[in-house]
């Protein structure tokens, strides 16, 4: 496993080295938010840890490749829109059929296992992640897939930083979809899964159907993980597309879930521009030669078992009340 | 007494290792076959002592090894544990350290298997009770994840340590299978090399076969007395509730980082054998999906039962084996004539651009490479289990048994 972050620091030696840093680590840190809210948003409305996340990236990833490149699905049959319209529809198409994949694996996998022990259910995912994993990869085949982002590579200098336009758009969709997510919550759909996240069985007695709420949850993770296996298969991270080790993207994202806490949705944001940034601070100071290849991989991992010294339940985790 | 079962007068009895006469009996007849297996004369198991098969049972009786280890940890303890590939890492690198050739230009020792081979568990384990801090003190499913990140930590690490592990995609030679009593040339005893053992004609894999046999055996019955004492008993009452355990005087911190100890020095021992037993080995070896393989294990044997995990290491071994037999079983008749072609020519690609689930044609067309089913099946496997039947095989045999014990009532 190559780090697979490609940096454009070391592009601007007259740029600002701290600046960019920390532009870098926002635009990593808004992937592995996206990772963590993901899981987070399964983990809190239907208590299953999702190690099947990495593989939902890759199919995402995969899905957008196909629609947006080979496919050309439904955007073939919008000639009278823009080429970059035609695009944002083919993976709109490509993310809802993500969505509808996530709420599939709910449904015949994890549904069965309600109620089981959480270890249980966490080691089914695991299962799902290899199973799921090893046909996408099957699909993807030996070479990587390019997903025709219409911006390509193009780059914004401001002379003390340099972004790319992906990075720029990346942020801002982000930013959207965090909104739309805090938004969520506090619609009528939203306020039951808080209420089943915070108790199944009483959520049942007051009405609320619990299955949906689950089906809601997986569609939702599965697109936020389809956005971030887009921003992760494109310039400037992985220019060439979507390949076989892009579903391990989300094996560093889970540092990010356990910095922030388990069960916080704002401590999935807050743990990913963490890791992130952590992440870019090491691409951009820690280049000493003994810390030989893929140092920042483990930057994460290495945070993390930090701050469990210090707070077992992670930065915004609610510490769990024991009985016995 | 006699055609009572389960009839016990005294503690011990109830308690013994084979407390019934089937289970003296079954591990006696088990304990003969294994035995024969190289020399090929039960007709009908002959094919087991080929080369291809010793080769498959002997990494079986050293993942039993590792299998014992996290069935410790996960099963009686009730710890989840994906970290178990790193242990069996730095139980390998250690062996290789010390056991390794002296001249070359990696690391290397040249000290003899009963120097490197404990040292390989003690290193390990030492390694378990220093993590196990942070370990401890996190629970449940946090647990996972920072076991987890043991082992992409520990992947970059052999990965970067190229004097140690020979370097990324290049790997080194393990030390072989050879008893010294210290650094002389020729071994006192050679498990990798043809030889007469008591007048015996004997292969090398037979040799080292029996090895692996004889240190998987003494490292079960390790297992099984561990988990009737009270060490195990401790165990068992934190999995099943760690306060209640705590108020009734179980030193939960202490037995948690007990349990992790022990499994790391099974999981260095298994370790440094794998290591030693396939000689050469990248670092990208203690990946993420060898811990996978041995969660995968324990499940399908079935959680907390020393059975279970023998079952579980010997079906994980030889499925691969025998799904790749399945697959050029089912060409064979894809290829054929018939009824049974036209079946089989929909699982099976006949040419390299043919549809089929499986495609043996590396790389080209639709369809699965062997590989890639054998990754499925595994998935699936352990979804069916986990959703089917939790106990694993060892749960199947247990409704067999019950259901022949009373028959012909149902109960």
């Amino acid at each position: 496993m190559t780090s697979g972050l490609v940096v454009l620091a070391q592009a601007t030696a007259d740029g600002n080295a701290f600046a960019q840093m920390i532009v870098d680590g926002i635009s990593f840190g808004a992937i592995y938010a996206l990772l963590a809210m993901g899981f987070v948003i399964i983990f809190k409305s239907t208590s299953v840890i999702n190690f099947a996340h990495g593989a939902l990236t890759g199919l995402g990833a995969f899905l957008i490749a196909a629609f947006a490149t080979v496919l050309d699905f439904p955007g073939r049959y919008l000639t009278f829109l823009p080429e970059w319209a035609q695009w944002t529809v083919n993976v709109l198409t490509a993310l809802v059929a993500a969505a509808l994949f996530g709420i599939l694996l709910e449904r015949v996998f994890l549904r069965p296992m309600v109620g089981e022990a959480l270890f249980a259910v966490a080691i089914v995912t695991l299962g799902v992640d290899i199973v799921v994993r090893t046909i996408t990869n099957d699909w993807i085949g030996t070479q990587p897939r390019p997903l025709g982002a219409p911006w390509g590579l193009a780059v914004v200098d401001l002379g003390w930083v340099r972004i790319a336009w992906s990075e720029v758009i990346q942020i801002l969709v982000t930013i959207i979809l965090l909104g739309a997510i805090a938004f969520f919550l506090r619609s009528r759909t939203g306020v039951a899964m808080r209420a089943t996240a915070f108790d199944q069985e009483t959520a049942r007695a007051q009405g609320v159907n619990v299955g949906r709420i689950f089906s809601v949850a997986w569609a939702i993770a599965a697109f936020l993980a389809g956005v971030a296996g887009l921003f992760y298969s494109i310039f400037p991270r992985r220019a060439t597309g979507v390949d076989q080790a892009t579903a391990f993207i989300a094996f560093r994202a889970f540092p990010a879930v356990i910095i922030g806490g388990l069960d916080s949705i704002p401590g999935a944001v807050v743990g990913g521009f963490a890791v992130g940034i952590a992440e870019s601070a090491a691409n951009t100071y820690l280049t000493f030669d003994f810390l030989g290849n893929g140092f920042p991989g483990i930057v994460g991992y290495l945070l993390m078992m930090v701050v469990l010294l210090i707070r077992p339940y992670g930065l915004l985790g609610t510490p769990e009340i024991r009985r016995v | 007494m006699r055609g009572r079962p389960l009839l016990y007068t005294s503690y011990q009895a109830d308690q013994a290792l084979l407390n019934t006469t089937t289970k003296k009996v079954m591990l006696g007849l088990l304990l003969l076959v294994v035995a024969t297996i190289p020399f090929q004369v039960i007709p009908g198991l002959d094919f087991l002592g080929s080369d291809d098969w010793l080769r498959l049972l002997s990494t079986t009786a050293i993942f039993v090894v590792g299998a014992l280890g996290l069935n410790l940890l996960t099963g009686l303890a009730g710890q989840v544990s994906l970290g178990h590939a790193f242990f069996m890492g730095v139980g390998a690198y250690t062996a290789v350290w010390l056991g390794g050739p002296e001249d070359a230009p990696l690391l290397g020792l040249g000290l003899p298997i009963w120097i490197w081979l404990p040292a390989a568990g003690i290193v390990a384990a030492l390694i378990g009770v220093a993590v196990g801090p942070t370990a401890v003190r996190v629970r449940g499913l946090y647990l996972a994840i920072v076991t987890l990140g043991l082992v992409f930590i520990g992947d970059y690490v052999f990965r970067n340590w190229d004097s140690l592990s020979g370097g990324a995609q290049v790997g080194r030679d393990f030390p072989p299978l050879q008893f010294r009593l210290w650094k002389e040339e020729e071994p006192l005893i050679d498990f990798t090399t043809p030889g007469t053992w008591f007048g015996v004609e004997v292969s090398g894999l037979a040799k080292s076969f029996f090895l692996l046999v004889t240190i998987a055996v003494v490292f079960t019955l390790l297992a099984k007395n561990l988990q009737r004492t009270r060490v195990g008993r401790a165990f068992m009452s934190i999995r099943d509730r760690d306060i209640a355990a705590e108020i009734m005087g179980v030193d939960e911190f202490g037995y948690k980082l007990l349990a992790f100890g022990i499994s790391s020095f099974f999981a260095g021992i298994s370790g440094a054998l794998l290591a030693s037993f396939v000689v050469r080995v990248i670092p990208e070896r203690w990946d993420l999906f060898l811990s996978v393989q041995f969660i995968a294990i324990i499940l399908i044997g079935g959680a907390g039962t020393v059975t279970g995990a023998i079952l579980g290491s010997a079906f994980v071994v030889l499925l691969p084996r025998l799904v790749g037999d399945f697959t050029q079983w089912l060409q064979s008749v894809a290829l054929g004539e018939g009824f049974g072609s036209a079946i089989a020519n929909v699982f099976v690609a006949t040419t390299p651009n043919d549809f089929g689930l499986v495609n043996t044609f590396a790389g080209i067309g639709p369809g699965l490479s062997v590989a890639q089913l054998n990754l499925v099946i595994y998935g699936l496997l352990i979804i069916g289990f986990l959703i089917f039947e939790p106990l694993g095989l060892y749960g199947i045999w247990l409704r067999i048994r019950n259901y022949w014990k009373g028959w012909p009532f149902t109960y």
